[in-house]
């Protein structure tokens, strides 16, 4: 079996220490980053989020794909930043301002991260002006936002509106999530797109990016 | 009465389907081991970081009326609106397991142990939840105690945020209850601290008075329909909800 089919099949085990001893053998038998990137890690995350969609496999299997996925990612990304590589793009993803739940979102972050998304995770409780600020500073295309209380998606709305004041909307996408949250008020408060789950989230980040390309 | 219930770890370890409920698999599907051991894991780690405790105190039906009406932000109708003026008794609780394990949680994810932190989460929620079972089961048995309840009553606990009833409503319930002595605080958007709690009313009564259609308009935005299992639980015969004198 050659070396990147061997990648692709140990991270659907989850199984991080043999993805990190392939993935260094890989190099140093000179396969380049990039397709151990794509062929390899994210070629076996794509399998990993079609079988979850199936529901042929469970969360924690996902889960523990996506820690062998960072695995081997961890000793690519140096690489790519030693050559100058750019990633497929940049997700800001948050919780909303006064929103401290952060399992949904975390698991949105590592599964565009498995998608080989750069994703820069500002945690809860974000504001508005952070969201947009950090957005702006590191040239994301993207911004995902999560809410869990009825009481903090206004919020959401309050970030769509300074992104349009700046004259950022369209150059900037947005998408939101979370469990009150629907497709419906994605339209109302003027979104891009809503995600309801972790994978459609990937998938539809992936959506917003092409067209913005 | 008012008082403070300091619960033992061991009694909220939540049942592995609930924990499993939480990760969107059921007992039926066919575990594999990682799974299991996972599992495992999560309530071995939840046993050591848990700190529950809970406070409860009874509360008349008017002034449990100025509790619920709270910033005048609830449903029209609810259910809660109609049940409660139905009680025989009323308690405002809240629970907490503490901040120590939201903490581990988050230290897990952050050194890329995802399916672990996943899976502690899960089981924090529902030991949040199997908390606030003993707290409630503390209010029947003093009601037991007292010759207030008999075996007709029917005990069930109702939150803000769910069934129409505005987690606003936290507010009025925290100015009433103060769980601050515990340990929870709540932030402007009503949200508790540690994130693994539980507050609301508990409702003793006729068993009757709980049985409620989820026919309400905001019923439809509801995720789980969880009411419908607990109203069932209530009307059979050995169910947990349904056993004088619970412990």
């Amino acid at each position: 079996m050659d070396l990147l089919k061997e990648i692709l099949e140990h991270l659907q085990h989850g199984d991080d220490e043999k993805v990190t001893a392939l993935t260094k053998k890989a190099l140093e038998e000179k396969i380049q980053p990039k397709d151990i990137l794509d062929k390899g890690l994210i070629a076996g995350m794509n399998i990993i989020g079609e079988k979850y969609k199936a529901h042929e496999i469970f969360l924690p299997d996902v889960l523990l794909a996506a820690k062998a996925m960072y695995a081997g990612m961890d000793l690519l990304k140096p690489l790519f930043i030693q050559e100058g590589i750019p990633t497929i793009g940049k997700v800001i993803i948050g919780s909303v301002h006064g929103d401290l739940h952060d399992i949904g979102k975390n698991l949105v972050g590592i599964m565009l991260k498995g998608a080989g998304f750069e994703v820069i995770n500002l945690g809860n409780n974000v504001t508005p002006e952070k969201f947009i600020e950090t957005a702006q500073q590191e040239n994301a295309a993207v911004i995902g936002m999560s809410a869990l209380l009825t009481t903090t998606m206004p919020v959401m709305k309050r970030v769509v509106d300074l992104l349009k004041e700046k004259g950022l909307s369209g150059r900037i996408k947005i998408i939101i999530g979370g469990a009150p949250v629907s497709e419906e008020f994605a339209q109302e408060i003027g979104a891009d797109a809503y995600g309801y789950d972790s994978v459609n989230a990937v998938e539809t980040v992936t959506r917003l990016m092409s067209k913005s390309r | 009465m008012r008082e403070i219930i300091e619960i033992s770890n061991g009694d909220i370890t939540a049942e592995k389907d609930k924990v499993l409920m939480n990760q969107g698999i059921s007992l039926k599907d066919e575990l594999p081991e990682k799974v299991i051991t996972l599992l495992g894991k999560a309530m071995d780690i939840f046993i050591t970081f848990s700190h529950p405790v809970g406070i409860i105190s009874d509360i008349s039906i008017s002034e449990f009326d100025t509790v619920y009406k709270g910033e005048g932000l609830n449903e029209k109708d609810t259910p809660v609106d109609e049940i409660f003026r139905e009680a025989d008794n009323l308690a405002l609780f809240a629970v907490t397991i503490g901040e120590k394990v939201s903490k581990k949680i988050d230290e897990l994810f952050k050194k890329n142990e995802f399916a672990l932190g996943s899976m502690l989460d899960s089981t924090a929620s529902a030991g949040a939840d199997k908390a606030a079972d003993i707290v409630e089961n503390r209010f029947l048995n003093l009601l037991l105690k007292d010759g207030e309840a008999t075996p007709s009553t029917g005990i069930l606990r109702y939150s803000p945020g769910y069934c129409g009833w505005h987690i606003s409503g936290q507010k009025k319930l925290f100015e009433f209850i103060h769980p601050e002595e515990i340990g929870i605080t709540l932030l402007d958007s009503f949200l508790m601290k540690p994130l693994k709690s539980v507050s609301g009313v508990i409702v003793a009564g006729k068993k009757e008075i709980h049985n409620f259609e989820d026919s309400y308009p905001f019923c439809s935005q509801c995720k789980t329909h969880s009411c419908r299992e607990r109203i069932r639980a209530l009307f059979i015969e050995d169910s947990p909800n349904n056993r004088q004198g619970r412990t």
